[in-house]
């Protein structure tokens, strides 16, 4: 992917060169906490380590888009991101910290950053949103980096074009600058002539200019110190943004041996639906407490997302379920908490499929279901659909009842499918205009994820998603969270009842 | 005859044949003496009779471009962008491949968007007396802009009727992008808020001073305030007028003021706003200086069209049109004389031929090279000022290239 030429350029040696801090450092191979992500990684990297990296990543940003899709403020924001960052061993620590592995984890950062290049630059719409994922997971870094002088180091080794402004031109103009002062913060230091000021062509710091927030004298915008940050977070963009589109020119011509386009395939398919989970494979743990297949309706009717509800609404009032619905329902009930063995699986279709003959049903469906737990032909262990594969995969047909509601269905049948499922639980119409804008954008995950806010209003307040401000990236994971906090919820009743 | 039914196609098709400055508008906008993608990859667009638009029309030289014009014979025609592609190709190349690159930094600003303060004429019209409010623009932006933005090759033209244009051609300003251009317009618009918007100046924080960039206008403009607002267009003397100054005043202070206008019986503007000054002593307080600074602003600031300066694939009409209503040739206006200049003096295209025959007379056994005939009318110093203009631009162009080999992309 990336040529031979930049291959052979040495690695920049010039952030070594600087004094204090950096120097102690200077065994590392990434001297700074932050990145540019100006040179590419270009050690022998292992295909699982590319994915992982990869998917970690992947994972940060899709949060972060959807903070953006749901509104959050910026504190909640960033406090999610750390927590996702910490979560998904991507957070970056600083270089006082000894005890870390500072080299692994930048180098982590690094080189999922790069993979992700590669799996973004493909479209104009991935482009634009990656680079607004990419800048805002760089500007919670750079905000929560507490060391003034690795901060100084960093902007150092940037070279960023621009100059400190004199005494002597401070002198000449300080009247100017005060009254070009916008923070009080600013005003008091440069009353005070405290305060330094470095000169950059107007150019790139177009959102200074346009609010007027700067001293600006023949082309050169005089920015404050404090101001530094938006020059900064202006130039990461642009750079990023040439750079995706070299990448992209040059992906055709990648000499590629097949193992690397699925995962970028798969990749920028995690960005469009949310990012696949790990939820499909967990085995039945929960709380321990078997599930039957009488209690299914009970648990259908309380925790269900809408995909599954209507797939189970459908299975009742039909009395069948066509192939593709089988499967994705069945996958739901044998995974996950719900964890339905497969006697209890076969009872249920049986149960259900009540119109039904004995021999039509052991014929017909009987080694359908025992397939789809591995039992029969090749005794693969299926795992459930997350909500990635099912919206991208297995398109339903006319007469088909699987898929995701918000997106497969017209918009006045989901409204009036959301109002029969859920109003018992405290979703009313006044909520939907809001569900329905997110999905007219396509964020179907983030309409699921508000409905489950609603729905669990006395559990938690919106913007916390499924807890901890996470989204629903699976179905099953839906269900988890919802039972979980319902047992929670029953055993603080009672300590209430106790006490 | 009124003027606009005496501007037949004959007349507009004499003027382009004889009178207009193809080769000057030329090199304008290449920049060079050979033809470069910033001409050959410009957009032109034609305005025909019955309101027909041609888009996206391109021309090798001045010679194709003359050719086309005077075939076509357009009302009047317009400058865009340069395009990564050559406009006449739009239809043949991806549309990925074709997008807006260069294109000068204009600015517009229209007499109409001073109706509201102007006293002596609306809409269409214009007078002497409105021309102070476009010198007072000029003076304000072309000062802004050599200053603040630091670029020099400003090229100030009349546009026909009420208003003027500003073109800028420095490198960097040819290369800004729709985002840098919106930002640069932000810098330079103050007057913002629709009709129903008493307080159209918002630019400072609660009662800290002017930022030093509007601080620097405002000694411009205070003088104009009490010549052209206060003297001349006498805007607070009706009551509409005066019920809008005092909607902009801190209620304590524009009571008062009312008050002691009545008792006074002062009914002029300047009258008036001499008793503002007593009350700014006796009422003296920082909301009250800023409100007084604010209303200097909101009546002589330049009013922007920002629309047109924002987006790079903007077309302008091109210097030297003819504008079919009055007659008037859009020639450039020099921005240290600005304050003499009569938009009513400006030469007609009728003027200019009559000039033209009038020589034709005189001289005989002319054979028909009309190349510059404009030096024998009195299009002759506006033609001549843009030629100093682009050999100011020529110069720094090759400046530049001798500096840097190759900067074409």
């Amino acid at each position: 992917m990336y040529t031979n030429k930049e291959k052979a350029r040495p690695r920049p040696a010039k952030a070594a060169s600087g004094s204090g801090l950096v120097q102690t450092h200077s065994h590392l191979k990434y001297p700074h906490q932050l990145n540019f992500y100006d040179q590419p990684p270009v050690e022998d990297i292992t295909l699982e380590e590319f994915e992982t990296c990869a998917l970690s990543r992947l994972r940060v940003l899709g949060e972060i888009e959807s903070s953006f899709a749901r509104n959050r403020s910026w504190d909640e924001l960033v406090q999610i991101t750390n927590k996702q960052c910490e979560n998904h061993g991507l957070k970056l620590n600083a270089s006082t910290a000894i005890s870390q592995d500072l080299d692994g984890e930048r180098r982590r950062d690094h080189v999922g950053h790069f993979v992700l290049r590669l799996a973004f630059c493909r479209s104009e719409e991935l482009r634009r949103r990656f680079v607004k994922a990419e800048m805002t997971l760089f500007r919670v870094r750079y905000e929560s980096m507490t060391d003034i002088d690795e901060k100084n180091q960093f902007l150092q080794s940037l070279e960023l074009g621009w100059e400190a402004v004199t005494e002597k031109e401070l002198a000449e103009y300080h009247e100017h600058l005060v009254a070009a002062a916008t923070s009080k913060e600013v005003l008091e230091l440069t009353k005070q002539k405290k305060e330094r000021y470095y000169k950059v062509r107007w150019t790139r710091v177009p959102d200074l200019i346009e609010k007027r927030r700067v001293f600006l004298n023949a082309g050169m915008a005089w920015v404050p110190h404090r101001e530094i940050a938006s020059i900064i977070y202006q130039e990461f963009q642009t750079r990023l943004d040439k750079a995706l589109q070299m990448t992209a020119k040059a992906l055709p011509r990648l000499d590629e041996d097949t193992r690397i386009i699925p995962i970028l395939d798969n990749l920028s398919q995690g960005f469009l639906a949310g990012v696949s989970s790990e939820w499909g494979n967990a085995s039945s743990s929960g709380n321990g407490s078997e599930v039957t297949a009488d209690m299914v309706d009970d648990i259908a009717r309380k925790h269900y997302p809408a995909c599954m509800r209507n797939l189970h609404d459908c299975l009742r009032r039909d009395r069948h379920l066509k192939h593709f619905g089988r499967l994705q329902y069945g996958l739901f009930l044998k995974a996950c908490v719900l964890g339905l063995s497969i006697e209890e699986a076969l009872l249920f279709w049986r149960k259900s499929f009540s119109n039904m003959q004995d021999d039509k049903f052991n014929k017909e469906y009987r080694y359908n279901i025992r397939h789809s737990y591995g039992l029969e032909g090749k005794r693969a262990n299926y795992a459930a659909k997350s909500c990635q594969q099912i919206l991208l995969s297995d398109q339903p047909g006319s007469s088909d009842n699987h898929g995701c509601p918000y997106r497969h269905f017209a918009p006045e049948n989901l409204q009036s499918a959301l109002l029969s499922m859920y109003s018992s639980q405290g979703l009313t119409s006044g909520d939907l205009p809001e569900i329905m804008h997110t999905v007219k954008n396509g964020h179907y995950h983030v309409a699921c994820t508000r409905v489950f806010e609603i729905t669990h209003s006395k559990q938690v307040s919106k913007g916390e998603g499924i807890g901890g401000g996470e989204s629903v990236t699976h179905p099953n994971q839906y269900v988890t969270k919802s039972r979980e906090m319902e047992a929670r919820m029953q055993v603080k009743d009672e300590d209430v009842v106790m006490g | 005859m009124s003027v606009a039914e005496r501007i037949t196609p004959e007349v507009m098709l004499a003027f382009y044949r004889r009178l207009y400055p193809f080769k000057s508008i030329f090199s304008w906008l290449n920049q060079e003496h050979t033809p470069t993608r910033l001409f050959t990859h410009r957009e032109f667009a034609f305005t025909l009779a019955g309101d027909v638009y041609l888009r996206y029309n391109s021309f090798n030289s001045a010679d194709e471009l003359k050719k086309q014009v005077c075939n076509l014979n357009p009302t009047r025609f317009e400058i865009g962008p340069v395009y990564s592609a050559r406009p006449k190709d739009k239809k043949v190349v991806r549309p990925a491949a074709f997008s807006p690159k260069l294109r000068e930094l204009v600015f517009d600003i229209d007499m109409t968007d001073y109706d509201s303060i102007r006293t002596c004429c609306s809409e269409a019209d214009i007078c002497k007396r409105c021309w102070t409010f476009i010198s007072a623009a000029v003076h304000v932006l072309d000062k802004g802009i050599r200053e603040q933005f630091g670029y020099v090759h400003l090229l100030w033209v009349y546009s026909g009727r009420r208003g003027i244009h500003l073109w800028i051609s420095d490198r960097e300003a040819m290369e800004l992008t729709d985002e840098q251009r919106k930002a640069l317009v932000g810098w330079m618009t103050v007057i913002q808020g629709g009709k129903e918007m008493h307080k159209k100046v918002n630019v400072r924080q609660g009662n800290r001073p002017l930022p030093p960039s509007l601080g620097s206008s405002l000694k411009l403009l205070g003088q104009v305030f009490s010549d052209l607002i206060l003297g001349d267009q006498d805007c607070f003397s009706s009551k509409e007028g005066w019920e809008s100054l005092l909607a902009l005043l801190p209620q304590a202070a524009a009571e008062a003021l009312d008050k002691l206008c009545i008792e006074t019986r002062a009914e002029t503007s300047e009258e008036r706003w001499e008793v503002l000054r007593k009350i700014r002593r006796t009422h003296a307080s920082p909301a009250l200086e800023a409100a007084v600074e604010d209303i200097i602003l909101q009546y002589t600031y330049p009013r922007l069209d920002a629309e047109v300066s924002k987006h790079r694939n903007h077309l302008l009409k091109a210097p030297f049109c003819v504008h079919p209503k009055t007659g008037r040739v859009c020639v450039p206006v020099d921005p240290a004389t600005v304050d003499q200049f009569d938009p009513e003096k400006v030469p007609t295209v009728l003027q200019l031929l009559d000039e033209l025959n009038d020589v034709s007379s005189m001289v005989t056994g002319d054979n028909g090279a009309h190349h510059s005939d404009w030096e024998q009318t009195s299009l002759k110093p506006y033609v001549e000022m843009l030629d100093k203009h682009v050999l100011a631009i020529m110069n720094d162009v090759r400046k530049m290239k001798r500096g840097v080999s190759d900067y074409s992309w």
